[in-house]
């Protein structure tokens, strides 16, 4: 057995690892209590066997590419970071990148991940033309919109429940460099800020970072970063059309004490950052694409910055007619708490593909807490306030919320069940995840 | 044929020769995948192919099998511009001390078979004039280590093989470079107790390699803390040493 942990390291539980080298030995891997488990960054406890967890980052070859389509076939185990990598100086990238790169195409579709660009071009699944599925009861299937669609929108989103995600034919998309053209707008409050986001409906890529230490006339004050992919007219002479992706060194080499993060550090820190984003609003800018889409990559292990304890991140959707009122209550209530981090991202979402995928119209805010003191207490207070609101939890970033509010959030439970049931009559595809939140007890 | 350059992998189906022919292949390279079991290689062939569109050939190859080194080299459609050797078997040291074919096995993967078919390789490489030869040994080469002495033995004999090699080839316009990777992360490692900041990614040994074939680089130490490590434990006086268990 091995402890095993998402990327918040919370919870930390118990879990036979299993490392498979081909196909025929993830089907030998699977037994009762099984899940697949790609990069490790879903943050709670996805990608944690209930009691066997087989990891797939060494399936990580291409299959196949065709540069007229940009369409590319691969194991599941390949990360976004290496489809960069790989494919970003011929011309092309994937649809959708999530935060960070270094997650897996198998976790990509099993959360139906999203990005700045999902209120415009939708989810990773949307660019997902069919994949290679090995059930629970051991059928190892080719899955898409047109053969097995059950089984296709199910896994879409399906947090690994439906079976080991083995291979996927996915598009990507064809871009002239891989610089983006980034536009800063800063809002001083909330208003604002969705004011903001919402004018730039069309805008392909669209994030507000929002203070959210800030309180009374300043709640919710955000800078927004507005993205365009660049073409090679606008780079400076001399400039190569893809930029290299860099480590900056940084990293964090030991878990943090938990009081580095405290209302001082985090409330100077925010100012800071504030204030410089604030200075380069407005006019616009051509930036690498690592540090426009992935601005935590650069510094290793993050995660420990919280701490040995570990962190929690809350990330809610709620529907557009309910989101102006219900953010302000949320905001105002961590703001009063003091605790929450740097990172509070909000960001509009389009509909969601997968039957169990987070997105839906909307706004979604994203918020980070360490795990101390009355912290649960206090998520079930807001996780009331997102389900009165019709809103619900990303799955991929949850690993405490309740089976109300789960069941609340996803009405279309009751069809992925029957779904999954079908793959896996015996139930063998089991994740912690899954044993908190659907599992028949 | 194609004027690109060429490299061929022996040992190419294990993770570090697939790092490297990923490095390669991304440079422009033209790649060879040898190795015992060929049909294994086709994933990766393909693989290539599809990421850098690159020619890959597959060649049957076993390093066990000195008698057809020969006919291996004259039946290569092209004679590479690069050839790197990862072949090696870490085998376990508590059964070749006891087992004397699991000895002569790790002794002729890690020693004999590699340095044989390197040496073939820079008389071929010394006729036309020109070459490079990586030969993958270990930190483990540097002083036999009670745990594991056997495999440190054969990789000595390997690194002072390459070494020698070296010296007569640079003044024939070939270069030989002897890479150590200390702890990778690795199917041959898997399940042992490594430390991590000694311990790297596979992809990291196959940059270093490609690194120090367009620097021709001597000798690499893929982290620069394993040469430290290892200057300490060479100069450790032997009376010391063998009192130390690991």
């Amino acid at each position: 057995m091995t402890l095993v942990s998402g990327w918040g390291r919370f919870p930390v539980v118990d879990s036979d690892v299993l490392r498979p080298r081909s196909f025929a030995a993830v089907g030998d891997a699977v037994s009762a209590g099984t899940v697949a488990r790609g990069s490790g960054r879903a943050y709670g406890d996805a990608a944690i066997g209930a009691v066997r967890t087989v990891a797939m980052t060494g399936f990580d070859r291409v299959r196949s590419f065709d540069p007229a389509t940009g369409r590319v076939r691969l194991e599941a185990g390949v990360l976004l970071s290496d489809l960069i990598d790989t494919f970003g100086p011929r011309g092309f990238l994937p649809f959708v990148v999530p935060g960070t790169r270094f997650v897996s195409v198998g976790g990509a579709i099993a959360a139906d991940v999203h990005g700045k660009n999902h209120h415009c071009e939708g989810g990773f699944g949307r660019y997902v033309d069919s994949l290679l599925l090995r059930t629970g009861q051991g059928d190892v299937i080719e899955a898409s919109r047109e053969q097995n669609s059950d089984a296709f929108f199910a896994t879409v989103g399906g947090m690994g429940l439906t079976g080991i995600i083995l291979e996927a034919t996915m598009r990507l998309r064809r871009v002239e460099t891989g610089w983006i053209r980034e536009r800063v707008i800063s809002a001083s409050d909330l208003d604002a800020a969705m004011r903001a986001l919402e004018a730039s409906n069309d805008a392909t890529y669209s994030v507000a970072w929002i203070d959210c230490v800030a309180r009374g006339r300043d709640l919710g004050r955000s800078l927004i970063y507005l993205g365009e992919h660049a073409g090679r007219d606008e780079l400076a002479e001399g400039v190569d059309a893809f930029p290299v992706g860099r480590s900056s060194g940084l990293s964090v080499p030991v878990d943090l004490p938990s009081m580095a993060l405290n209302r001082t550090s985090v409330r100077a820190f925010n100012e800071l950052y504030y204030r410089m984003g604030a200075r380069r609003a407005g006019g616009s800018h051509v930036v690498s694409l690592y540090p426009y889409f992935f601005p935590l990559d650069s510094i290793g292990d993050w995660n420990r910055i919280y701490g040995k304890r570990g962190f929690l991140q809350h990330q809610c959707v709620i529907p557009e007619a309910n989101a102006r009122a219900v953010l302000g209550d949320i905001l105002d209530r961590v703001a009063r708490r003091g605790d929450a981090s740097f990172l509070a991202v909000l960001k509009k979402l389009g509909q969601g593909d997968g039957i169990l995928s987070f997105p839906l119209p909307g706004y979604t805010l994203a918020l980070d807490f360490p795990v101390k003191g009355d912290i649960l207490n206090f998520l079930d207070e807001i996780d009331r306030l997102v389900v009165a609101a019709g809103g619900r939890l990303y799955l991929a970033k949850d690993a405490r919320q309740s089976r109300a509010t789960f069941a609340a959030g996803y009405p279309a439970l009751q069809r992925f069940n029957a779904i999954r049931k079908s793959l896996d009559p015996a139930g063998n595809i089991r994740s912690k995840l899954s044993q908190r939140l659907l599992d028949e007890v | 044929m194609t004027s690109r350059k060429s490299v061929l992998v022996l040992g190419g189906s294990s993770d570090i020769g697939r790092a490297a022919a990923r490095a390669f292949a991304k440079r422009g390279y033209d790649v060879g995948l040898a190795g015992r079991d060929v049909a294994a290689l086709q994933l990766d062939a393909a693989d290539l192919r599809a990421r850098y569109d690159v020619e890959v050939g597959l060649h049957q190859f076993d390093v066990l099998d000195t008698a057809a080194f020969d006919r291996f080299v004259a039946g290569l459609p092209v004679l590479p511009d690069v050839v790197i050797s990862i072949v090696g078997l870490l085998g376990t040291q508590e059964n070749a001390e006891n087992d004397l074919a699991h000895a002569t096995t790790i002794m002729r993967s890690n020693y004999e078979g590699p340095s044989l078919i390197l040496g073939l390789f820079a008389e071929k490489f010394l006729t036309r004039g020109s070459g490079t030869i990586v030969g993958v040994s270990s930190v483990a080469g540097d002083r036999g280590r009670a745990s594991n002495y056997v495999y440190g033995s054969a990789k000595a004999g390997f690194s002072a093989f390459l070494s020698g090699l070296r010296a007569r080839a640079s003044r024939g316009g070939v270069h030989v470079v002897t890479v150590k990777p200390g702890f990778v992360r690795t199917k041959m490692t898997e399940g042992m107790k490594l430390i991590g900041p000694l311990t790297v990614e596979a992809p990291v040994v196959g940059d270093a390699i490609l690194a120090a074939v367009e620097n021709k680089t001597d000798v690499v130490y893929v982290s620069g803390k394993w040469r430290l490590v290892m200057l300490i434990i060479k100069a450790l006086p032997e009376a010391v040493f063998k009192k130390l268990k690991f």
